[in-house]
C-alpha cells in the first residue's frame, strides 16, 4: 500500500469516526474509571536506549561467505499482516548490517508457512535441510511453533520468536526456543488487571478463537479474571458470522469482552458485537492489534483496548525513519521486536561463528540491551525484562495508552 | 501424444495407446515379469537419481517430494477402488486419510489421553482396522443413495470429519498433535532410520505399501468381488437383477477404499510428526479425485500417473506449484469435454484365461473399450 | 509429558458441547429474527441450484463461486464509487440508495455472466455429447475449484477491506429483539425478489416453459419449447439472483469479500435447497429461512461452534431420509 494510499484511508476512517461519535457506536464509551485515554494523557513512549546494540554494530563483522539466517512464519497466508510487520523489521535489519559490515554479506532466506500449524512442519523440514541457515527468527504464531519446535529441537537450529506468546512453549525442553518478549502468562494476568482495575469491569465475556493461542491466552484471562467471568464462547478460525455468540453475550451483558485470537476474526466480530447498539467495551490482544483490524471493522474498532506485549515504536526515532522508507508503512506489532530478535543473530554471525551449535550457544550468553528491552534468556529461553503495554484506538489509528505489566 | 502417432505413424487404425497395451497383453506373464522387475529396482533406486532433469532441488527436497508423491499414489489408488472400480463418487474420501492421521496421532502422541508406548505395526494395524470400520459406519446408510446424492453425502461426512476434530477436546482441534513417534530402528551409528528430515526410509516404506495393495487389489479386481463392481459400475439396476447383492459389494468397495486410505494417513502422520484438522478439507479431497480422474479413473496404471503429475510437477516446477489448483480445476473441466475417461482409459475386458482363450480362437487380441466408468449408474434419488 | 492430560482434557475451558435448552427457550426470538434475515440469503443462493436442478437435474457445485464473483463485483462498484475502507461513508440517504441499487446491477449482471459463461463453455458440450451426470458433477467441481483459484491468484488469499455503507444500528424490537437498519432492509429485498422470481416461473410464458421442460424435457420439446433457451434461462435467474444474494452478504458482512468466501455458504444455500425440496422454487424460499433458523437454534443449544454440523448433519439427514424435502421435488408441480 502506498504511503499516500494509506494516510487516504486513515483520513476517511478519522472523518467517518468523529461523525459518527453521536451515532449507534454506543459501544465505544468508555467507563467513567477508566478515563479517556488520549495522546496526552497516555504514558511517553520509551526512547531508544543509547546502548542498543543495533544491527549494523561496529562495522567489524568477518564471517564465511553464504551464511544465512532466516524469517520462517506468515507472508501471505492467513494474518499475514501480522507476519509481514515482523518480516520488514528483520528484512531492515539485515539490510543495515550487510551494509555496515563489508566483511560479513549475510543473505535473508524467506519462508512462508501462511501460519497454519500444519504446513510449518514440512517447511521447517526444508530450512533444516539447507546448511547454510546458522539462526532463524520465527515462528510468529504459536501454534506453528508449537508444531515445529521439537524439529528445530532436534536438529540444534535455533529460534528466536520475536512473537509467540503461548507460555508453554518454553516448557517443552527445547534447548533452541527463544522468545524475544513477554508471554501470555504476563500478557493474560496483566489484560485481566486492566479490564478489572483500570476499566472497572465486574462483569467480563470471554470469546476465543480455536487457536493455540487463543485457546491458551483464554485461559489465562480466565483464571486472572476469576468470578468476574460470566460467559465464555468459542469461534472458529475464518468465522464470519457471529450473531449466535453475539446473542450469548447480549444475554449477559457484560461490563467488557475480551476476544483472545487474531484480527481475521476479530473485526467482523467487533463489528457484529457493537452493530445492534451493546453497551460494552471490548479488549483484545496482540494478534488483533493490526491496522487491518481497525480498517476491517468499519468504526466499530474505535475505542478498543489491544494488550500487547510489545513496546511502541514511536520513540524510536532512527529506526522509525528507516522502517518507513524501507516498508512503506509505520511500524506495526512486533517490527521492532523482530528487528531485535535479527540483530542477536546477526552479532552472532559478525563473530565469525560457523556452526549451528555456536550460533546456539552465543544467544544462549547473550546479555546486551535492544531497541525494545534488554535481552538475556534464562534456561527456558525466557526473557526476565518483558514490559506489556496497552494501545487504543482513536481516530482510526492504534495509539499506546499505558503500560500495563 | 496418441492422435499424433495415429496420423503420421502407421497404417493401423489402433491408437498408440491401444498399441502399447495390447503389446503388453500379448507378452508372457515370463515375459511381463522380466519388465515389471527392472522397472520396481528402478523405483526404489529413485531417491539416487537426484540430478536435472528428475530433482526438485533447490525448491524442494528432492527426497521429501518423492515421498509426497508416493503418497498420494497410495491415495489415488485407494481412492480408485471406490470411484474408478465400483463407480461410486467420493467426495468425502480426505475423512479415512484423516481418520487414520488420527488414530496415528492418539496413539503415538505424547500429547494424546491414550498415550502408550504401541509398537508402531499395532498403530497400523490399528489405524486400518479403525478406517474400514468408520468405512462400514459411514457406508452403510450414505450407499442406498445413488450418483450425486451419493458425491454430496459423502462430502458431508468428510467435513463434518474435520469439524469432529475441532470440536471434541480430545482430539486437540487446530492445536493438533505433536511428535507422533515413528517407526523403530536405527543405522549402525546408532540415529534413528525414521527421521522427520530424511525422506528415503519413509519413500521406500511407502513403495512398499503401494506395491503390496496393489498386489492386493489386483487380486480382488481378478475375483468374484471385482466382476462385481464392475457390474455394479457398468449397471446397478442390471446387475442387482442379475443376483449381484449390490449393496453388500459397494460396502466392500468404500471399506477397502477407506482402508488404503487410513493406510496413507498413518504414514503421512508419521512422517510429518504432526496432525491437526487443517489439511483434510474439501479441497484436498477434489485434489484426490483430480487425481483418480486425471490418470483414468479404473485404470491402476492410470492413477498412479495421475497421481505422480498432481504431487510431483508441483515440486518440481515452482510456477506449477502456485498455480496448481487452478490448472487441475481446469484440467478436470477440460478433461470431462474432451477425454473423460481420462489419460488412461479403464478397460472393460475379458479375464486372463478368457483373453488367451480368445485370441486363439480369433487370431488377435480381444478388443477392449477405453470408455469411462463414470457411468450414470443410478437415477440420482434412488433413495 | 503426560502431565499435558488435564489441559487436553479441558481444552480451552468452554463446555466442547452443551445441551442448553434454558438457553434455546431464552434466546428463541433473537435467534429466529437473526436467522430470518440471514437465511434470506441462503434462500436467494439455493434458488440458483434448485432451478438447475429441476431442469437439468445437475448439483451446480460451481453456484457458490457464481456467488461469490457477484460479492467481488458489488465491492469494486463501491471502489469505483469512491468508497474506501476503514470507516462508514457518510453519504445522503439518497445517493447511498442509489449507489446500492447500481451495486446490486453490477452484482447481478457478474454472477448472471459468469453462470451463463458456465453454462456455455462447461455444461453444453457435455450435453452435446449426452456424457453421463456423474461427468456433470466432476466438470461442476472442477469449474468450481478453477473459479476459487483465479480470484485468489488475482487479488490474493485475504480478505479484501471492508467497504460498508450504511452503518448498522438498531430501528425497532420485534419480541423483545431489536431488528438493525441492514437486517430489515436484506430481508424485505430478498423477499421481493424471491416473489418476483416466483411469480415469473409461475405467471409467464417462459417460466412455464422452464416448468414444461422440468416435468418432462422430451415432451415438452415436442410442443415447441426451446430447450436450449429454457436452460440458458434457469442458469440467468439463478445467476441474478446469487449476485443480489452477494450484495445483501456483504452489506451484513463486509469482512467475506474473499475468494473462498462463497464455498461454505454454497454448501448451505444446497442444504436449504435440498431441505425445501429440490427443484422447488418455494422449496429453496422455505428452506433458506428454515436452516438460517435451525443454525441458530443448534448453537444456542449445542454451543457456538457446532453451527457448520448442525447445518451438515441437516443436509445428511434430509437426503438419506426425505430426499424429496418438505414441499416435494418436482418444479413442475409447484402450484400456482
Amino acid at each position: 500500500m502506498s504511503k499516500n494510499g494509506r494516510l487516504r484511508i486513515l483520513a476517511v476512517a478519522a472523518t467517518a469516526s468523529l461523525t459518527l461519535a453521536g451515532c449507534a457506536q454506543g459501544g465505544n464509551e468508555e467507563p467513567a474509571e477508566g478515563g479517556a485515554a488520549t495522546n496526552d494523557s497516555a504514558a511517553a513512549a520509551p526512547d531508544a536506549p543509547t546502548d542498543a546494540v543495533l544491527p549494523a554494530g561496529d562495522g567489524t563483522g568477518e564471517c564465511e561467505d553464504g551464511v544465512s539466517i532466516a524469517y520462517i512464519g506468515t507472508i501471505a497466508g492467513q494474518n499475514a499482516a501480522l507476519g509481514v510487520a515482523i518480516l520488514n523489521g528483520v528484512r531492515l535489519a539485515v539490510e543495515e548490517h550487510n551494509e555496515a559490515n563489508a566483511g560479513c554479506q549475510v543473505t535473508l532466506k524467506e519462508f512462508d508457512t501462511e501460519g497454519s500449524p500444519d504446513r510449518a512442519s514440512g517447511v521447517v523440514t526444508q530450512a533444516i535441510n539447507d546448511d547454510s541457515i546458522l539462526g532463524v527468527v520465527g515462528l510468529p504464531f504459536s501454534g506453528e511453533s508449537d508444531a515445529a519446535g521439537q524439529s528445530f529441537h532436534e536438529a540444534g537450529l535455533v529460534t528466536i520468536s520475536p512473537s509467540a506468546t503461548d507460555p508453554a512453549l518454553s516448557q517443552n525442553g527445547w534447548d533452541t526456543f527463544f522468545r524475544g518478549l513477554g508471554n501470555d502468562a504476563q500478557q493474560g494476568p496483566a489484560a485481566a488487571t486492566f479490564i478489572g482495575e483500570d476499566l472497572g469491569a465486574e462483569s467480563v465475556c470471554v470469546v476465543n478463537d480455536d487457536s493455540s493461542y487463543g485457546i491458551g491466552l483464554a485461559r489465562e484471562v480466565r483464571e486472572a479474571l476469576g468470578d468476574a467471568v460470566v460467559c465464555t464462547e468459542e469461534v472458529k478460525t475464518n468465522q464470519r458470522e457471529f450473531s449466535a455468540v453475539v446473542g450469548t453475550i447480549e444475554a449477559s451483558g457484560p461490563d467488557a469482552v475480551f476476544y483472545a485470537g487474531y484480527y481475521t476474526e476479530a473485526a467482523p466480530f467487533a463489528q457484529q458485537l457493537f452493530a445492534r447498539g451493546l453497551q460494552t467495551t471490548l479488549v483484545a490482544p496482540d494478534g488483533v492489534r493490526d491496522d487491518q483490524f481497525v480498517q476491517n471493522a468499519v468504526g466499530a474498532a474505535e475505542g478498543v483496548y489491544l494488550t500487547c506485549p510489545c513496546v511502541p515504536a514511536d520513540g524510536f526515532g532512527d529506526f522509525f525513519d528507516a522502517f518507513t522508507e524501507l516498508a512503506g508503512t509505520e511500524p506495526s506489532t512486533y517490527s521492532a521486536e523482530g528487528y531485535d530478535a535479527t540483530t542477536v543473530l546477526l552479532r552472532a554471525l559478525d563473530e565469525g561463528l560457523s556452526t549451528r551449535e555456536e550460533v546456539l550457544e552465543y544467544v544462549r550468553d547473550y546479555d546486551a540491551p535492544g531497541l525494545t528491552k534488554h535481552f538475556k534468556w534464562d534456561e527456558d529461553g525466557e526473557l526476565t525484562d518483558t514490559p506489556v503495554w496497552v494501545y487504543q484506538v482513536e481516530d482510526g489509528e492504534i495509539v499506546r495508552d499505558r503500560e500495563i505489566g | 501424444m496418441s492422435a499424433h502417432h495415429f496420423r503420421s505413424g502407421t497404417a493401423t487404425k489402433v491408437p498408440f495407446g491401444q498399441r502399447i497395451r495390447d503389446w503388453w497383453n500379448g507378452l508372457s506373464r515370463f515375459h511381463q515379469w522380466a519388465i515389471i522387475i527392472p522397472v520396481v529396482v528402478l523405483v526404489y533406486l529413485m531417491p539416487f537419481l537426484n540430478f536435472f532433469p528428475i530433482t526438485t532441488e533447490p525448491g524442494t527436497d528432492f527426497e521429501l517430494a518423492l515421498f509426497n508423491t508416493a503418497r498420494i499414489v497410495l491415495i489415488a489408488i485407494g481412492l480408485n477402488v471406490v470411484v474408478g472400480q465400483a463407480g461410486l463418487l467420493d467426495l468425502g474420501y480426505v475423512g479415512f486419510f484423516a481418520i487414520g492421521a488420527y488414530v496415528a496421532a492418539l496413539m503415538t502422541s505424547r500429547d494424546s489421553a491414550l498415550y502408550a508406548e504401541y509398537p508402531w505395526l499395532l498403530v497400523v494395524v490399528v489405524g486400518i482396522a479403525v478406517t474400514m470400520v468408520s468405512g462400514v459406519i459411514i457406508g452403510t446408510p450414505t450407499l442406498r443413495l445413488r450418483g450425486d446424492y451419493l458425491a454430496i453425502v459423502t462430502l458431508g461426512f468428510g467435513e463434518i470429519v474435520r469439524l469432529l476434530a475441532d470440536n471434541i477436546p480430545a482430539l486437540r482441534g487446530n492445536v493438533g498433535f505433536r511428535n507422533l513417534e515413528r517407526p523403530p530402528g536405527e543405522w549402525s551409528d546408532g540415529t534413528r532410520i525414521f527421521t522427520q528430515g530424511d525422506g528415503i526410509p519413509w519413500y521406500w516404506l511407502t513403495v512398499t505399501a503401494i506395491i503390496a495393495v496393489l498386489i492386493l487389489v489386483g487380486n480382488l479386481e481378478r475375483s468374484r468381488v471385482g466382476r462385481a463392481w464392475v457390474a455394479i459400475r457398468e449397471d446397478e439396476d442390471a446387475a442387482e437383477i442379475m443376483g449381484v447383492p449390490t449393496f453388500r459389494f459397494k460396502v466392500w468397495a468404500f471399506v477397502i477404499g477407506a482402508a488404503i486410505g487410513g493406510l496413507s494417513g498413518v504414514l503421512y502422520a508419521g512422517q510429518l510428526g504432526f496432525v491437526n484438522n487443517a489439511r483434510f478439507d474439501v479441497v484436498t479431497s477434489v485434489l484426490f479425485l483430480a487425481a483418480v480422474i486425471l490418470g483414468g479413473s479404473g485404470n491402476k496404471v492410470g492413477v498412479i500417473l495421475g497421481a505422480i503429475v498432481i504431487a510431483y510437477t508441483p515440486e518440481r516446477f515452482q510456477v506449477v506449484s502456485e498455480y496448481r489448483y487452478l490448472i487441475f480445476g481446469l484440467a478436470l473441466i477440460v478433461l470431462m469435454i474432451f477425454r473423460p475417461q481420462g489419460l488412461l482409459g479403464a478397460r472393460q475386458r475379458l479375464l486372463a484365461r478368457g483373453r488367451q482363450a480368445y485370441k486363439r480362437l480369433v487370431g488377435k487380441p480381444e478388443p477392449v473399450s477405453t470408455e469411462s466408468p463414470m457411468k450414470d449408474s443410478g437415477k440420482g434419488t434412488g433413495a | 509429558m503426560i502431565g499435558n492430560l488435564p489441559t487436553v482434557l479441558a481444552q480451552g475451558g468452554v463446555d466442547w458441547i452443551s445441551f442448553d435448552i434454558g438457553r434455546l427457550v431464552d434466546q428463541f426470538w433473537y435467534n429466529t429474527v437473526n436467522g430470518l434475515a440471514y437465511g434470506s440469503i441462503y434462500s436467494l443462493v439455493a434458488v440458483g441450484y434448485t432451478l438447475v436442478y429441476g431442469v437439468l437435474k445437475l448439483i451446480n457445485f460451481a453456484h457458490s463461486e457464481v456467488f461469490i464473483v457477484g460479492a467481488f463485483g458489488a465491492y469494486f462498484t463501491f471502489q469505483f464509487l469512491g468508497y474506501e475502507s476503514g470507516g462508514i461513508a457518510q453519504a445522503p440517504l439518497v445517493e447511498t440508495i442509489v449507489n446500492l441499487i447500481l451495486a446490486l446491477a453490477v452484482a447481478m449482471i457478474c454472477s448472471g455472466l459468469v453462470a451463463l459463461t458456465l453454462e456455455r463453455v462447461a455444461y453444453r458440450p457435455l450435453r452435446r455429447k449426452k456424457a453421463p451426470r456423474l461427468v456433470f458433477l466432476i466438470t461442476a467441481v472442477g469449474a468450481s475449484f478453477a473459479i476459487q483459484q483465479a480470484i485468489m491468484l488475482w487479488r490474493n488469499p485475504n480478505p479484501e477491506l471492508a467497504i460498508q455503507l450504511i452503518a448498522p444500528r438498531p430501528l425497532f424490537e420485534v419480541f423483545g429483539v431489536s431488528v438493525t437498519n441492514i437486517q430489515l432492509t436484506v430481508f424485505l429485498a430478498a423477499l421481493v425478489l424471491l416473489l418476483i422470481a416466483d411469480s415469473f416461473i409461475n405467471r409467464t410464458r417462459l417460466g412455464r416453459g422452464i416448468r414444461a421442460v422440468a416435468q418432462d424435457p422430451d415432451t415438452a420439446t415436442l410442443m415447441g419449447v426451446n430447450k436450449e433457451r429454457v436452460i440458458m434461462l434457469t442458469f440467468i435467474i439463478g445467476g441474478l439472483l446469487a449476485g443480489a444474494a452477494a450484495l445483501f452478504y456483504i452489506m451484513q458482512i463486509p469482512q467475506g469479500v474473499v475468494y473462498n468466501g462463497g464455498f461454505l455458504l454454497g454448501i448451505k444455500a444446497f442444504t436449504a435447497a435440498v431441505l425445501g425440496g429440490i427443484g422447488n422454487l418455494r422449496g429453496a424460499l422455505l428452506g433458506g429461512f428454515l436452516l438460517g433458523v435451525f443454525e441458530n437454534y443448534g448453537q444456542s443449544l449445542l454451543g457456538g461452534q457446532w453451527r457448520d454440523v448442525v447445518a451438515f448433519v441437516v443436509l445428511i439427514v434430509i437426503l438419506m431420509f426425505r430426499p424429496t424435502g418438505i414441499l416435494g421435488e418436482s418444479l413442475g408441480k409447484a402450484r400456482v
